[in-house]
Formats: C-alpha cells, sequence, structure tokens
C-alpha cells in the first residue's frame, strides 16, 4: 500500500510545488524602498550605433572622479559608482566595465591613472579607457593590476546586463534576459526598454516585452503605467506573474492606536474576530507596546526559583499541585518583589481594547494594491480551473489503472460468478515477467513489447490452470472459490518472495516514456499515465470487439445469461468458463506490466491494487464493460477529489473512500450498471 | 443440564480445555516446573483468545452464513481499546514517579501534559486527543472494549443488511471496512499513534510487583476462561431456536423471511454479537501480545481467520477452535524455524520460506477435498454420514453447507 | 363474507415488460380460489407483490378488516400479518429436522431477542405432533428434512404453514412432480385448509382445479380475463381463445 501512496504522493508533489513558490513569494521582501532617481529612463542614446563617434567626456570624467574607489573597491559603497560608470553613454563603456570584471585593469602607480591592460611580450600594453586609444606600455611592475572581489564582480556583471540586452548575439542577449529575469530590479528598466525597438528575434522581443511589463509593475514611476502593466498579466499563469504580484499585495502586521497616516491600509482586525486575541496581544508585546504574558513554564521556574522553608510566597509546597494555589503564590512572590508582576486577563483586553491592529500594504499606492489584488484573484480563478483540469487528469489516468486492473476481475465474476482473490497475484505475475525480459533484453522499448504478450500468455496459463485444477470444481460456490483462490493467492505471493526476494525490482520504461507533457505552469502529466490510459482504451475497445463481434464473445454472453440454454445450444460452457478466465487473467498480466513501469515491483504489487479492483467491480456493477468503467471513473475520481481536500492525508482520503463506497452500496446494491443474470443473484 | 447431555461435545471440550490449562500450569515457570517457558505460556494463551475469535467467526459464517472478511477489526479495536488505558495508566506510574523528584508537586494538568508528551512525543504531538479523554480509567476502557466493536458492527451491519448486500459483495464490503479502519489507524493524527500502534501492554499497572511468569499464567486461565464461556454460550445459542433461526437464514433466507422472522435483525444480532465476543478475545490477547497496531487489522488477517475456521470445519463449534489452534501453533512452529530443513539436491527446502506455500495450497486442498475440515474426522472416527443429496447444496444461498459439509 | 385481500390497480413493469396490468380482484375471508392463467400471464408475480418480494409501479393490496396496506411492510412483517405462501420447489430446511422446521414455523415471536430466550413448553411439543399427525410425517420427526422424498417435503411444507396458522395461504403449483395418490392426499389438505382460512391455489392443472371445486380466476396478460366457477369460464370464449390460441 506504501508504495501505492508514494506514487500518489508524487503526483501530487506538481500542485505542492506550486504552493510552495506561491508562499516564498508571498515572504520576498517587497523593494519598493529603492531611490527614484535610478530608476529614470536611461538616455535615448544608450543603444549608439557603432561606427558614430562619442561624447568622452562623462565616462573620461567618472573615471578619473571615483579613480580611487575603482581601484579599491568595497561591496558596500562601489554600487552607486558602477551604476554611473554603466549609465555613461559611448561604446567604451561596456569595454571598460568588462575589462574590470575580468581582472584587466591597471594602475598606474606613479599618477593613479587608470588602463585597460593587455599584454605585450613581459610589458603591459597600457589602453585609455575612455578613448580605446593605446597610451604605450609599461613595464608590470610600474602598474597594480585590480583585482575586485566577486561581490563587486557581480555587480559590474549585472550592470553590464543592459549591454548585452542589445548583444549581436542572441544566445548572450536570452542569457541577459535570464540574469535581468532573475535579479529583477529598477536601474534595468530603462536598458530594457531602449533595448526592445531593436529586437529583431521574434522570441526574444516576447520574452523582453514580458520582462518589460514585469518590471514596469514593479518599478515604474507612474501608478498608471504600473496598474497598466498588472492588469496586463490578468489570466497569465506564469509563476514569475504570481512572484512578482505577491510582493505588491503583502502585508504586515501593525498595532497602532489610529490608522497610520498616508499608509495604504489593507483591513483593519478585530481582536477576538479577525485575529487570535492570544496573536493580538503577542504583537503589543513584540511591539514592546505591553508587558509579556506570563507562561506555564515562567510561573513554575520563578516558583522553584524562592523555595524557602518548604513555601513558597507564603503558600507551603505541598499545596502547589493546583493552579489556583500557585497563582496565590506567584502574586505572594510579587508582592515580596522578589518576580516581576504578569499581565492579568483584564490588563490584557484593556489594552486590547486601547490599540487597533492593521494590515498595511508595503506598496504605498492603492490603486496599486487594489490592481494586484485584481489581476492575482483572476489569476487564482484560473489557476483553480487549471488545477481542477490537472486533477482531472490525474483522476483520469487513476481510473484507467483501475480499470486496467479490475477488468480481468470484472470478466471473471461478471461470466463465472467466481471472484478470484489470486487476481492481484496474476498482476504481480505479469509485472515479474516484465522484469524477468528486462534481465535478457536491455533494449526497454523491444523489452516492453516483449513483455506485454508474454506477460499476457504466462498468466492466461496461470488462469487456465487454475479454473480447471481449483475453480472448476467449485461452481456455484461462490464464497469456497473465494477462500480457495485465497490459498492460492498466499502461496503465489510466498513463491514469488522466495524466488525474487522481498527487495523491490525495477521495471523500466522505454526513454521516450520519461517525462511529462507540460501544458502550463499548472497542467502537466507524465507520458507514462497517457500511455496507461492509451492501453486503457485499448482493452475497452479489444474487449467491445471481443464481445460483440466474435463468436467466442457471442458464446460467452450466451453461457454468461443462461449457462443451461447454451449448452442446450452445444455451447460448451466448461470449455468458455476456461477461456474466460484465462482472458481475465491474461489481462491481469499485461495492467501487471503497466502498473510495473510507475510501482515498485514486489511480491505485494497485486496486493496494493486488488481491494481497489474489487471495489471497481461492485460499484461498477458485475458482468458490464461499461460497469467497470464507470467504476473506475467514480472510485478514481472520488479517490482524487478526496485528496484535493486533504491533500496532506492519502491514508485519510483512503478512508474517506472506502466509507463513501460503502454507503453507495445502500443506494445501489448491485453497482451503477446492474445486470440480470447469472451472477446478479436474482 | 440438557444442553450437556444434548451435546456430548460440550462437556469433552470443557473438560479437555480444564486439563489442558491444568496441565500447563503445573509445568509452567510460575509453578516451578519450568517444562512450558513463560513465551509458550503467553503463546499458548494467544492461541485461546484466537480460539474464542474463531468461534465468532463460525457464528457469523458457518452459522449464518455471513462471510465476514473483517472481524478482526473487531479484534483489533478490543485490543486498542484495552490498551489505550494499560499505555496511559503506565505512563501515569513513570510520569509520576518521575514529577515527583521536581521542586514543586505537580498539578494534574502537567501530569497530563507529561503522559501526552510521552505517549505521542513518537508521531510528534503533546496534546491528548479526545479520544483518550477516558482513558485513565478502566472500567471505562472495559466498557469501550465491548461498545466499540458492537458500535462499528451495528453501524456497519445495519447499512449493509439492510441494503440487503449478500455474498461475496457483503465479504468484500466487509474487507473494505478493516481496509478503511486499518489505514485510518494508520495516519499519525488518528489519535492512537499511527503505525507505532500502542505498546509495552505486557506491563500491566498494579501487578508490576509480579513476575511475567505469573501475570503471563494469569491471562491464560482468563483466556481460558472466556474460551470456556464463549464456547457454552455459543453452544447455548446455537442449540436453541435461535440457532435454527440462523441456520435456516445461511441456507434459504428468502424462505424465512416468509416465515415472518425480520432476517436482517437477526443477522445484525449475530454481526454484532460476535464482534463484541472478538472484542473480548482482542482485549485479552494484545495484553499478551505485548503491542497492537494497524497491521493487525490488515484485511489478510480476517481472511486467515475465515482459512481456520474452514480447516477446522465450519458450521460446528469445536471445529472453529480446533482450526484456530491447530493452524496458529502450526504456523508458529514453522515460521519459528523449528521444522527440520528439506535437502532438496541443489536447493534446501526452509520451512520459513515455504511454510505460506504449504498452508496456501493445503487450504486449496481443503476447500476442495475436505469441506467438513478437521471436525470431519470426528464424524468418521463416529462413522456418522451425511445425508445423501446427489451432490446439491443444502439451500440456493452462497452462504450454505455443502451436502458434504453437513453433519448427519 | 368479509373481504380479507383487496387486490386493485396494481401494475408492475420490469425492463419495459408489463407484467401486471392495472390488476384488481378480492378474496373473501375462508375462501379458496384457484388462479389460473397460460404461462407469463403474471400468477407468479402476483405472489410475489402480495408476499412483499416485488414492489409494484402503482396500486394498493389491502390486507384484513383494518385494510392494512401490504405493499408498505417487508416480506416479514406480511408474514407476520397472516399471509404465508407455498412455493412451486418444495423449500424447506434441509439441514433440520422435520421438528426443527415445524418448530421454526410455528406461531410465536420472531423478534431475535425473544426467540433467543424462547423454548418449547410441553404445549408447543403437543402442537408440533399433531401437525406431523395432520400431513403424515409423525414417524419423520427427528429425520433430517433432506433425507425426505419430494412429496414429503411439500407435505412437511404444508405443515410449516398451518404450524405459522395464517389468515391467507397463497399456494404455487401444489400439484406439481406429484404421483396420483400424493395429488389426492394433497387436494384433501388444501380443500380442508380451505376451512379454517383462505386458500389462493396458483395452478396450470385444469384437473387438479376441477377437483378443487371453487372460484376460480383466469389471469392474462397481467389482469383478469374472468372468473367464476370453472364450467362458467371455461365457456368464455376469450378464455378459449387464449388457452386454444395458445395451443
Amino acid at each position: 500500500m506504501t508504495d501505492f501512496l508514494t506514487f500518489l504522493r508524487a503526483a501530487l508533489l506538481g500542485v505542492l510545488v506550486l504552493m510552495a513558490a506561491q508562499m516564498a513569494a508571498a515572504q520576498d521582501p517587497a523593494a519598493p524602498g529603492t531611490p527614484a532617481p535610478t530608476a529614470q529612463p536611461a538616455p535615448e542614446t544608450a543603444p549608439e550605433p557603432p561606427g558614430t563617434t562619442a561624447e568622452m567626456a562623462p565616462l573620461a570624467a567618472l573615471i578619473a572622479e571615483n579613480a580611487r574607489q575603482i581601484a579599491k573597491p568595497s561591496r558596500k559603497t562601489i554600487g552607486p559608482v558602477i551604476d554611473a560608470i554603466a549609465a555613461a553613454p559611448g561604446p567604451q563603456t561596456q569595454a571598460f566595465l568588462e575589462a574590470w570584471a575580468d581582472k584587466r585593469l591597471g594602475r598606474r602607480k606613479a599618477d593613479g591613472a587608470l588602463f585597460v591592460l593587455e599584454k605585450a611580450g613581459p610589458d603591459w600594453r597600457l589602453i585609455d579607457p575612455a578613448t580605446g586609444a593605446t597610451a604605450g606600455t609599461a613595464p608590470k611592475d610600474d602598474i597594480a593590476q585590480l583585482r575586485p572581489n566577486s561581490g563587486v564582480r557581480g555587480l559590474i556583471a549585472s550592470a553590464l546586463v543592459r549591454f548585452q540586452l542589445s548583444d549581436p548575439d542572441p544566445a548572450r542577449r536570452g542569457a541577459a534576459l535570464d540574469a535581468l529575469a532573475r535579479t529583477a530590479s529598477a536601474e534595468n528598466l530603462g536598458p530594457l526598454r531602449a533595448s526592445l525597438p531593436g529586437e529583431t528575434d521574434p522570441e526574444l522581443a516576447a520574452r523582453k516585452a514580458r520582462l518589460e511589463r514585469m518590471l514596469t509593475l514593479r518599478f515604474d514611476p507612474d501608478p498608471a503605467a504600473r496598474v497598466a502593466a498588472i492588469e496586463s498579466f490578468s489570466g497569465d499563469l506564469g509563476l514569475d506573474v504570481r512572484a512578482a504580484l505577491n510582493p505588491l499585495v503583502a502585508t504586515t502586521r501593525i498595532a497602532a492606536t489610529a490608522p497610520p497616516a498616508g499608509a495604504n491600509i489593507a483591513a483593519e482586525l478585530v481582536p477576538g474576530r479577525d485575529i487570535d486575541k492570544a496573536a493580538a496581544y503577542a504583537l503589543l508585546v513584540e511591539a514592546g507596546l505591553a508587558p509579556p504574558r506570563l507562561s506555564a513554564a515562567d510561573r513554575r521556574a520563578a516558583l522553584e526559583a524562592h523555595v524557602e522553608n518548604g513555601a513558597v510566597g507564603g503558600v507551603p509546597l505541598a499545596d502547589l499541585d493546583d493552579e489556583d494555589a500557585r497563582e496565590r503564590a506567584y502574586a505572594g512572590l510579587v508582592s515580596a518583589g522578589l518576580a516581576r508582576p504578569a499581565a492579568t486577563a483584564a490588563e490584557v483586553d484593556a489594552r486590547l481594547a486601547a490599540y487597533r491592529f492593521f494590515d498595511i500594504h508595503a506598496e504605498a499606492d492603492p490603486a496599486v494594491t487594489d490592481a494586484a489584488r485584481a489581476t492575482l484573484d483572476h489569476i487564482e480563478m484560473k489557476v483553480g480551473a487549471m488545477q481542477g483540469l490537472d486533477l482531472g487528469l490525474d483522476a483520469l489516468s487513476l481510473a484507467s489503472i483501475y480499470f486496467l486492473a479490475a477488468i480481468g476481475l470484472a470478466i471473471t465474476f461478471g461470466v463465472m460468478g467466481v471472484i478470484n482473490m489470486a487476481h492481484g497475484e496474476f498482476i504481480m505475475m505479469g509485472a515479474y515477467t516484465g522484469y524477468v525480459v528486462q534481465q535478457f533484453v536491455t533494449d526497454y522499448t523491444l523489452s516492453i513489447l516483449i513483455a506485454l504478450p508474454l506477460a499476457f500468455g504466462v498468466t492466461f496459463a496461470a488462469g487456465v490452470a487454475m479454473e480447471r485444477l481449483v475453480i472448476r470444481h467449485l461452481y456455484n460456490r461462490p464464497l469456497e472459490t473465494l477462500l480457495a483462490t485465497f490459498g492460492i493467492s498466499i502461496a503465489l505471493q510466498q513463491v514469488a518472495k522466495n524466488v525474487f526476494g522481498t527487495q523491490a525490482r525495477p521495471l523500466t520504461a522505454p526513454g521516450w516514456l520519461d517525462g511529462a507533457w507540460v501544458m502550463n505552469d499548472v497542467v502537466s502529466i507524465s507520458y507514462i499515465r497517457i500511455a496507461i490510459f492509451v492501453l486503457a482504451l485499448i482493452f475497452l475497445g479489444f474487449f467491445l470487439w471481443l464481445m460483440k463481434r466474435t463468436r467466442l464473445g457471442l458464446e460467452v454472453r450466451a453461457v454468461t445469461q443462461n449457462p443451461a440454454m447454451a449448452a442446450s445450444m452445444g455451447i460448451k460452457p466448461d470449455r468458455i468458463n476456461m477461456l474466460t478466465f484465462g482472458l481475465g487473467s491474461g489481462i491481469a498480466g499485461i495492467a501487471g506490466v503497466a502498473i510495473g513501469l510507475f510501482a515498485k515491483v514486489t511480491s505485494e504489487l497485486g496486493q496494493d491494487y486488488i481491494v481497489q479492483s474489487f471495489m471497481t467491480v461492485v460499484v461498477g456493477g458485475v458482468g458490464n464493460i461499461w460497469g467497470t468503467l464507470a467504476g473506475a471513473a467514480m472510485i478514481g475520481g472520488l479517490q482524487k477529489g478526496i485528496e484535493w481536500f486533504n491533500p496532506s492525508n492519502t491514508l485519510a482520503a483512503q478512508t474517506y473512500m472506502i466509507v463513501f463506497i460503502i454507503i453507495f452500496i445502500q443506494f445501489r446494491p448491485r453497482g451503477i450498471i446492474a445486470l440480470r443474470g447469472r451472477a446478479a443473484g436474482d | 443440564m440438557n444442553l450437556f447431555r444434548k451435546h456430548p461435545s460440550l462437556p469433552v471440550f470443557l473438560g479437555l480445555l480444564a486439563a489442558f490449562v491444568l496441565a500447563v500450569t503445573l509445568m509452567s515457570e510460575a509453578a516451578g516446573a519450568g517444562l512450558v517457558s513463560t513465551s509458550f505460556v503467553k503463546t499458548l494463551g494467544k492461541t485461546l483468545c484466537l480460539c474464542l475469535i474463531a468461534l465468532a467467526m463460525d457464528l457469523v459464517w458457518g452459522y449464518t452464513g455471513i462471510l465476514s472478511l473483517g472481524h478482526f477489526a473487531f479484534f483489533g479495536l478490543g485490543g486498542y481499546m484495552i490498551g489505550m488505558w494499560l499505555m496511559y495508566a503506565r505512563t501515569e506510574t513513570i510520569v509520576e514517579a518521575s514529577l515527583a523528584s521536581g521542586a514543586l508537586p505537580p498539578t494534574p494538568q502537567e501530569v497530563q501534559d507529561a503522559i501526552a508528551t510521552q505517549i505521542f512525543g513518537v508521531v510528534g504531538a503533546s496534546d491528548l486527543p479526545a479520544i483518550w479523554s477516558l482513558a485513565g480509567s478502566l472500567p471505562a476502557q472495559l466498557a469501550l472494549v465491548v461498545l466499540v466493536p458492537a458500535a462499528l458492527a451495528a453501524v456497519f451491519g445495519w447499512l449493509a443488511f439492510r441494503a440487503r448486500v449478500t455474498g461475496v459483495y457483503l465479504s468484500i464490503l466487509t474487507q473494505a471496512m478493516t481496509l478503511a479502519l486499518a489505514l485510518w489507524l494508520f495516519q499519525n493524527d488518528s489519535g492512537l499513534r499511527g503505525n507505532n500502534g500502542l505498546s509495552g501492554l505486557q506491563n500491566i499497572p498494579g501487578l508490576e510487583q509480579h513476575g511475567q511468569d505469573l501475570v503471563s499464567l494469569w491471562f491464560f486461565w482468563a483466556s481460558a476462561l472466556a474460551l470456556g464461556l464463549g464456547y457454552l454460550g455459543a453452544q447455548w445459542l446455537v442449540s436453541g431456536k435461535f440457532g435454527s433461526v440462523i441456520r435456516a437464514i445461511r441456507d434459504d433466507e428468502a424462505r424465512v423471511r416468509f416465515l415472518g422472522y425480520p432476517v436482517e435483525g437477526f443477522k445484525l444480532f449475530v454481526f454484532v454479537l460476535t464482534a463484541v465476543v472478538a472484542g473480548l478475545a482482542g482485549a485479552l490477547y494484545y495484553p499478551q501480545a505485548g503491542i497492537v497496531n494497524p497491521a493487525e487489522l490488515a484485511p489478510i488477517a480476517s481472511i486467515y481467520l475465515a482459512v481456520w475456521v474452514a480447516i477446522g470445519g465450519r458450521g460446528r463449534l469445536y471445529g472453529a477452535v480446533i482450526g484456530a489452534a491447530f493452524v496458529s501453533l502450526v504456523s508458529t512452529w514453522f515460521t519459528g524455524g523449528n521444522a527440520p530443513d528439506i535437502p532438496l539436491g541443489g536447493y534446501t527446502l526452509h520451512w520459513v520460506d515455504w511454510w505460506q506455500v504449504l498452508l496456501g495450497l493445503s487450504f486449496v486442498a481443503v476447500t476442495l477435498y475436505a469441506p467438513r475440515g478437521i471436525g470431519g474426522l470426528f464424524d468418521l472416527l463416529a462413522g456418522l454420514r451425511a445425508p445423501n443429496r446427489r451432490g446439491a447444496p443444502l439451500g440456493p444461498d452462497q452462504g450454505a453447507l455443502q451436502e458434504k459439509e453437513a453433519d448427519a | 363474507m368479509s373481504t380479507l385481500l383487496e387486490v386493485s390497480g396494481v401494475s408492475v413493469t420490469f425492463d419495459g415488460f408489463r407484467a401486471i396490468n392495472n390488476l384488481s380482484f378480492s378474496i373473501a375471508e375462508g375462501e379458496l380460489r384457484a388462479v389460473i392463467g397460460p404461462n407469463g400471464a403474471g400468477k407468479t408475480t402476483f405472489m410475489d407483490i402480495v408476499t412483499g418480494k416485488t414492489r409494484p409501479d402503482s396500486g394498493r393490496v389491502l390486507f384484513g378488516e383494518k385494510s392494512v396496506d401490504l405493499l408498505r411492510l417487508s416480506e416479514a412483517r406480511i408474514a407476520r400479518a397472516g399471509v404465508g405462501r407455498k412455493f412451486q420447489r418444495p423449500t424447506v430446511f434441509e439441514d433440520q429436522t422435520v421438528a426443527e422446521n415445524l418448530m421454526l414455523a410455528l406461531r410465536a415471536h420472531r423478534a431475535p431477542w425473544r426467540v433467543l430466550f424462547w423454548r418449547p413448553k410441553p404445549a408447543d411439543h403437543a402442537r408440533i405432533a399433531e401437525l406431523a399427525a395432520e400431513v403424515g410425517l409423525s414417524d419423520q420427526l427427528p429425520r433430517k428434512a433432506g433425507e425426505l422424498s419430494h412429496g414429503q417435503k411439500q407435505w412437511l411444507e404444508i405443515g410449516m404453514l398451518l404450524a405459522q396458522e395464517p389468515r391467507l395461504l397463497l399456494v404455487d403449483e401444489p400439484a406439481a412432480g406429484m404421483t396420483g395418490p400424493e395429488r389426492e392426499h394433497t387436494t384433501d389438505l388444501l380443500v380442508s385448509l380451505a376451512r379454517s382460512r383462505a386458500v389462493v391455489v396458483v395452478e396450470h392443472d385444469m384437473e387438479f382445479v376441477r377437483r378443487l371445486a371453487c372460484k376460480v380466476t383466469v389471469l392474462h396478460e397481467g389482469s383478469v380475463l374472468a372468473e367464476g366457477s370453472l364450467d362458467h369460464v371455461t365457456a368464455n370464449p376469450a378464455v378459449i381463445d387464449v388457452y386454444l390460441g395458445r395451443g
């Protein structure tokens, strides 16, 4: 059972990862405190086409002005300098920053001038950083090579990103966009916008436009622009959008006597209604607005520290096995000045009444927060719908698994009225057949293609043998059959354990079944599940064809409905029963291979599915393939649905599902699709 | 007494049980003889409890025709209910002893918190769940040993029988019931320590001064007494008109309905009664086993119960007892590694590995060739023959006896 | 004579097939009535409805002077209200003795709790002996019912019905598979039964019905085709048509 649950949990992982990401985003501190000046759009001249002569003064002046800082940069203070240099126009700016980051910058010891260095034999060739002109050579001893530390290099690199946005190499532009998306900052908005019109690659253009809106909604000084950017994301399912929007609606909780002026108040909280009283008081204590309450452990420690002559605070030690007595003793200690006074319940209430509690948006503009809230709501609604779709796909794939596992059981139960408790072991035999085949055929695709018919053959033979040796003698004794097949089940299970050991054996899926079909950030389904769904469809089709279009199917239906009449028409019920049982078992073998692809192959594999298979048959109604399909759909859907309400607890989900089925049987004791016939009982 | 005269097997059974108890007592370590180890006394005591639940199974399946694959759920619940008291009371003594050494005398709240931390620390909780609120009281938990299985059986049985679920459908539903319960108990927040279950149950609070050799002997006696009383009660139940009605329900419940008997009521009565017996058997079993966990309630345990009854011979009380005792003791012998290995040329057959296979196959053989099970041997010895019905079963229902099963 | 059972406007459909179509007729207290009809006329379904085995789609079935609606009662309640049924195949409890079978049927409390503490009194043993004598099974009392012959099982079942003391007895093809002398014995039993209670006999065999010498109801396609003495209904052209038309 645990293996199966692990698998279910894996299916839920997608949803959980999403939720975790959302939560992390919500805790991300907002960054609106960044000073405004740097958020100004960059000068239009930044992406100067190559070849034109640029003004050199700003860069040269900046370098000269900050030479000392550049030579001995500190991670803490160099930021504005780098930003200023990066904002300087001209083609040399990028070269200078790159040289700095690459440790190719040197300081002439004689006058402190900075040069870009190039190797020239044993000497350095000096290049003027502002003009790019060679300024002669110098021996290495005259030059101090600048080695900025990694923190500073990181800052330089992020300043360089804006130049890379217009790099001729699309790969570098893409990398720059990645970097930009990671370290979203206000300074990058201008360069990003500037690089937009020149972008020729349509894919990159789309990414840039998206990133531009993403940065706009966070950093643009114009609230209207931000609101427009926010609204443009309405219904976008990207995780990055939610990560960008969540900080906008993030709130902090404060206690104050009056609403803080100018603050963007999300909500006022009334203690006891919107906020737990204890939590509200803790907020006051944290803000230093109230003395802490006395915990039982603190009181106990205080009492223990002041035991004198077998009494504490005037109360005998022996009496202190009682709350009231301890209260009195502590009061005694307080009045003796031995302990600090603690807030009483009345004081707590008074304090709470004196203050008001607010959730304050970190984002100051209510228009922005409202727009963000509305957009997030819309996105969440869409995410909910998508998660519903994802859940539906999950349920569908679970239903296909149950269908595959139960169809053989339904056939034998429907046609022969026989409950085969060893059905799970036939599933297990199929899975082990697949494992054994993979020991000899190493090509996974080929081995699966061999394993499927082979598993059918092995379990078909086992089923026929079991029918001939045991079940034939127990017709019309369903309860005895149940117990006899249970005997076979425990024997088979132990044989498998003895042969293959208790360790789980791998049954590896071919490479083309790895991975998942990802529709968007919310909806995805692994290829193995799709394959199992297709397999279930194939079996449904095969079964319908067999029953409706073949002589065998006709005879099987005849025997199901009236064995005596069928026998008198020359149909041999014995042969039909044997073939039916073989067929049901053979399908179990194929289901075993399919299940083995995603679950661990152990001797208990069948046990994990057998009860669900029984319930599929019972809920669906016997003797009708559509009933089995309906039963599988209902059990699979139900299980996923219940897990949806309680995702952390798949065990409880299974419990509720079984309870639901027991109640369901009240209303349809013969299953969803009831059949009149030999197995229907009346 | 009339009952003894009408059923000669009854005095024989009770006499043999008494003789067995006497012999084990005299040979036990507590009596100084030491011929039977304390752990084996426990094994025997547990076996007697299994015989008692097999008796319940025989009533519900062999006599009433309901193949319940969920009676171990009631057995396990009985164990859980008594286990709660055993664990709580024992932890209470330990906690009180450790808190007494503190500077202040503990308050009741502190004691309870400490107990909760002690018991639930293993599942990362420190609060006492509401279902433990009676755990401190032995009479209350003893009452729950009866009431909880009875309530579960009553609710489940009422739902199932009212909908006229019969035959294999009912069997599968009972199996689903025990699976649901086991899964629920497996989770940590069920309030019963998840898959750790309740442990240390062999230490009986208040009896610490007596050694395990003595305590296990007492439990052995109690189990024997319960089995004896259970057997007597079951015999009384089935030999009167009630027994006649339930056997009639087993063979042809529609006919019983047309006689005016509320069939559902009878089934429910038997189902609940046997659930209570199973709960009591569990309450005696788990203090001897020392631990009860959700795995005990797995569906397979209940199927084994049906296996015991079938091998012993269903529809006769001593058959159920013999089946349970025989299979569980032989099982212990084989899985305990006592059976000699059989060398087969290149492969040595270890019974520890192959016993299950033998059990499974012999079970098939019994179902096919000896429906009367071991109990049938007694008929053979007594020269009794089943009525000849030319291979037909004794009634139309799925639970009806086969021709070969019926006693003469 | 007051009415004991009144069936009015009962219809029942199985998967689109109308087994009973607006059936109405009544049985008087202490009456012996034969119900005849070709195969599929709804004779057995009619019995199923009265005994609660089948629930009709519409209609009412009133029973006794208090006019209890049988359709609201479970099979067991209907049986306790005083409707007994004898099946076509003898259904006795084969694994139990003749005495136990009769004891089961004996009029007494039926609730599990009462049954549990019920012990036979000398009067009960006497009643069982009397019943066994009445159906001719006196020396078979300790034998298992499974060992009886087919005819003996039929009589045991009639004995069980007598023990039940019903006010209305529904008998389904009692003469099927019986030898000549057994038939005669059965006819006598039924006629003597009808002295103290109402008996409805569903039968195929005209000869057997003639010997019962009672009022006859002919069913056809789920409703009453004709009613009256046997000579009267056999003269009815519609009845002749139905029987001859079906061969």
